[in-house]
């Protein structure tokens, strides 16, 4: 017999909630991605324009997280469910913040002609939704096996995002009229690389919630 | 780089631990119980209970109806032995004398080992006789020491400056929450060493509640006490120590803090997160 099962009911609620958050920021990430491919700044402004329905259930997660802990004394792991959605909720409102900074860099860029074609860059954003996208699915299933594997995949973006950024920058010289298209690139490479870094604390926040110990995943 | 290194940034379980037998060897234990088994007639009561209750702090004892929790705090000052049918094998070590020995006298582990219960009970008398009554007993006649011992009681149980200028009205005239804390003032009267609960707060309002959980953080200073609650709340909030009894065993005994954020038992967990009992 399930003694509390208005409360469960509401945990598991809470649970959608943030998976369809992530949901919400994996959307804006790849249309990032493509308005960036693109260089399709309508699509860049559509991010932008809707990115308050992502701020608006971070918030509505928050409350309700706020709302369970204040009416149902929470212990153990429901606790740690509940602070841990409000963790993950803002990691995944963080990336879908760098969603609408990709967004922006596509509009600095405009319609100037790129300086080389955009290969790597698309291909790394593309591990950094990835991370993202099974973070989310980590989380739905609580599956720390997943979870820990994000460690590997950050490594891989840390190390890329380093090269990227030592090409990038290289350019300056060659391209001294390009500045400004090289500077947003490279505002895009750092925010890939933030993008793998709250995937990879969501991961954290994960095997905490399964184990209730803190594991640092994000060397 | 890029091979997976996961390192526990700090392993909180294990630094407790170490500091729990870090504890040990300095903190003592006012209860040690071996391999303790009690029967009530046919019914199994207690099975293989071994705790200890450490000094100078707040041991809680949670569980669901029937599990043996209050039998285990009565076995304690051996009150259990009031009913006829108790049958008990095992050792209970109070101060390190096992206090089932034929030659331990009873009245002088009752003297050391003070009980509160659930009900508050105090006599029908005034609140000063309520708290002397002890005293008395104990061959205490001379007025002065006697006013002595009840304001500090009165003081030590925070209801002082509630009823020191009524101290000869009837305590029966007195709030639940008070009653309550006169019943601690009396116990505190005959300066016990250990302070066994039975849910001395599962008959009173939230804010008398509050005010007596208070008085158990003060009192653990100079006493050591053993609380049974059925609220887990309470058990969190005042404890050091928890530990969790179902169906007559002790399931999991560990640090509160612990016990509360990441149970080891998944029975426990059920529990405390209210999925049975």
């Amino acid at each position: 017999m399930v003694v509390r099962e208005s409360f469960q009911t509401q945990l598991d609620e809470l649970r959608e909630m943030l998976v369809q958050l992530g949901q919400l920021a994996e959307n804006a990430l790849e249309e990032a991605i493509d308005a960036l491919k693109n260089q399709d700044i309508d699509q860049a402004l559509r991010i932008i324009d809707n990115d308050y329905r992502i701020n608006d259930l971070e918030e509505e997660i928050n409350d309700k997280a706020i709302l369970l802990i204040a009416k149902q004394a929470p212990v153990a792991s429901d606790l740690r469910r509940i602070i841990v959605s409000i963790k993950i909720s803002s990691d995944i409102e963080r990336i879908a913040d760098f969603a609408v900074n990709i967004a922006k860099s596509v509009i600095r860029i405009g319609n100037e002609p790129l300086i080389k074609p955009l290969i790597d860059i698309p291909a790394l954003a593309e591990t950094a939704k990835e991370m993202l996208t099974e973070a989310i699915q980590a989380y739905k299933e609580e599956d720390i096996v997943l979870a820990k594997r994000m460690a590997d995949k950050d490594d891989y973006v840390d190390e890329k995002y380093g090269q990227l950024i030592q090409e990038i920058l290289s350019m300056m010289k060659e391209y001294p009229d390009s500045t400004n298209q090289i500077i947003q690139l490279s505002f895009v490479c750092r925010y890939i690389e933030r993008t793998a870094d709250h995937a990879t604390n969501i991961a954290e926040s994960i095997v905490y919630l399964v184990k209730g110990k803190h594991y640092d995943l994000n060397e | 780089m890029t091979t997976l290194t996961i390192e526990k940034k700090n392993n909180k379980r294990k630094i407790e631990k170490n500091q729990s037998t870090s504890n040990a060897s300095n903190k003592k234990n006012v209860f040690e119980t071996k391999d303790l088994n009690l029967w009530y007639g046919e019914e199994h009561a207690l099975k293989e209970i071994n705790l200890s209750i450490p000094e100078n702090e707040v041991t809680a004892i949670i569980g669901p109806s029937g599990c043996g929790k209050s039998t285990f705090i009565k076995t304690l000052n051996r009150m259990v032995e009031m009913v006829p049918i108790v049958k008990i094998s095992g050792a209970i070590k109070y101060r390190e004398k096992n206090i089932f020995q034929p030659k331990y006298r009873v009245e002088e582990l009752r003297t050391q080992v003070g009980m509160v219960f659930q009900k508050p009970n105090p006599f029908p008398k005034s609140i000063y006789d309520n708290i002397a009554y002890g005293p008395r007993i104990h061959g205490i006649r001379n007025k002065k020491i006697l006013d002595q011992i009840v304001e500090k009681s009165l003081r030590g149980a925070a209801i002082w400056d509630e009823v020191k200028d009524r101290l000869n009205e009837n305590a029966y005239g007195l709030s639940g929450g008070q009653q309550q804390r006169i019943c601690i003032a009396r116990c505190l009267a005959i300066e016990p060493d250990v302070i066994l609960m039975d849910e001395p707060t599962s008959a009173l309002d939230p804010i008398s509640t509050l005010k007596v959980e208070e008085l158990v953080q003060e009192l653990k200073k100079d006493y050591s006490i053993a609380i049974v609650t059925h609220n887990m709340q309470q058990a969190a909030r005042i404890s050091d120590k928890t530990a969790f009894f179902l169906n007559g065993e002790v399931v999991e005994f560990s640090g509160t803090d612990a016990l509360f954020s990441n149970p080891e038992d998944k029975r426990t967990e059920d529990y405390i997160t209210g999925r049975f009992g």
